[in-house]
């Protein structure tokens, strides 16, 4: 039997498993957007806090996948369902590539524009909405693509804390030694991973300011 | 001399200092009056304090010592914001938004104000025919512009809310002689026409000779003469002398 059998005589359970995997990947990155622009936003204005903010994004994108789903096991309500545990870590790891992108996306904007506005009467909170983050667009959907990118091949190990998605089908293939199993697991993940980048990337392409 | 008002003067500057929090002192007992209706040019080389002096006005700077007066009133105790709406303010062309077209560049401060659409619609209208420039760019962008037009656009802007004060930094400073020419020209015109109080900062003495009533020159974060534009030439001041030498004498003829 070759993958491609597999795959047609498991479509339903395949396509039950994908949109797991798309579930966690979406809820995740939304997560991480909600929180991700805001601290990049507010480094921005507190540059003191951008070391802590960055640093701690840092350290959590260095923690091994495996080890963090371990560590996050005990705490109670996440711990409780796996499919909490799974986006609460795939959120800890968007976050760093979201806030980056945030703050030098607004860093970047051409200081004179900015000193326009402010010169000319604009409030701080009108600058960030009609100038800031506008000319910062670009950059930070940049973020939100490499972040979903990422989350899409993290979200297979989540299957090892029975979190559901396509990594099932990868460890499952792995356990068999059935490469078959694996591949079918694995070629719907790379393709989600390349149509989020290839959608993301035409949806920056749209929104920068050239 | 209490209320700076009284005679006239728009804007006061009292003994200013300013220095950065830490850092070297960049302005040093300033002490300098616009009247109404006059086109102060600040004279000065690059570091000399002139757009450090200009920004005092809007509150951009604000001064470590002495007070900045816009009519008759400290910048400090001013609400920023309407301070900031009540001056014009023209700087080079990277002050333009790249992501909003030459109209809604024009309208900033009016829509910020919350003017009606309809009012605003005919204001930039007003403004483009004013300083020249065609009506059907109106949905550009100012990357579509040539350097001339982004300037007029610029200026257009600063005047959208009619503000009695207009602060200029260098405007002209990025174009080529000809359209400079062009532009300051347009200048003295519009200026003859709307009799607006103006500080315009330059490093061209043949500009501020040809655009200022008075020319305020600075250096080292000091204010050197503030003289008419008439005495300038005539002034024995070594500094003074040393630009009419840099520039070469012919002072250029007022036309309008």
């Amino acid at each position: 039997m070759n993958v491609f059998q597999f795959i047609a005589e498991n479509y339903q359970q395949l396509l039950g498993a994908t949109l797991d995997h798309l579930g966690m990947v979406v809820a995740s990155t939304l997560l991480a957007i909600l929180i991700g622009i805001p601290l990049g936003i507010l480094i921005t204005r507190r540059p003191g806090w951008s070391k802590a903010i960055l640093g701690g994004a840092n350290v959590m994108q260095t923690i091994p996948s495996l080890a963090l789903f371990g560590f996050l096991l005990p705490v109670p309500w996440i711990g409780a369902r796996s499919w909490r545990l799974a986006i609460l870590a795939l959120t800890l790891y968007a976050l760093l590539p979201l806030i980056r992108n945030t703050y030098a996306g607004i860093r970047g904007v051409d200081p004179a524009v900015v000193e326009a506005g402010r010169g000319m009467g604009m409030t701080d909170r009108q600058l960030l909405f009609r100038v800031e983050l506008p000319l910062a667009l670009g950059i930070i959907i940049a973020g939100v693509r490499v972040a979903t990118v990422i989350s899409v091949g993290l979200a297979t190990i989540a299957a090892f804390i029975g979190a559901g998605g396509l990594g099932q089908y990868i460890y499952r293939g792995v356990a068999m030694v059935n490469n078959q199993i694996i591949l079918a697991g694995a070629i719907p993940a790379a393709a989600l991973a390349l149509l989020a980048d290839f959608t993301l990337g035409w949806v920056e392409r749209r929104l920068s300011p050239s | 001399m209490s209320n700076g008002t009284q005679n006239g003067a728009v804007i006061e500057m009292r003994n200013v200092a300013y220095r950065f929090p830490g850092g070297p002192s960049l302005l040093n007992d300033l002490n300098l009056q616009v009247h109404r209706g006059e086109t102060l040019i600040l004279l000065g080389r690059s570091g000399s304090g002139k757009t450090t002096t200009l920004k005092l006005i809007n509150d951009l700077v604000s001064p470590t010592e002495g007070d900045v007066l816009v009519e008759g009133r400290a910048t400090r105790d001013w609400d920023r914001i309407r301070l900031r709406r009540g001056i014009g303010y023209v700087i080079q062309e990277s002050g333009l938004f790249p992501h909003f077209t030459v109209e809604r560049n024009i309208a900033l401060v009016p829509t910020i104000e919350n003017w009606e659409p309809e009012r605003i619609r005919k204001r930039v209208a007003e403004l483009m025919q004013l300083v020249g420039l065609d009506p059907g760019l109106a949905a550009r962008y100012p990357k579509e512009l040539s350097g001339g037009q982004r300037q007029r656009v610029g200026v257009a802007r600063g005047l959208a809310a009619d503000p009695p004060i207009l602060l200029m930094d260098e405007p002209f400073g990025a174009l080529d002689a000809i359209t400079r020419a062009e532009l300051q020209k347009e200048f003295l015109a519009l200026q003859q026409r709307l009799q607006k109080t103006v500080v315009f900062v330059t490093h061209d003495l043949r500009e501020g000779l040809l655009l200022g009533t008075r020319i305020a020159l600075m250096e080292g974060g000091r204010l050197v003469v503030a003289l008419a534009t008439s005495d300038f030439a005539a002034s024995k001041d070594p500094l003074v002398q040393q630009y009419m030498d840099a520039f070469g004498t012919p002072i250029p003829e007022k036309r309008i």
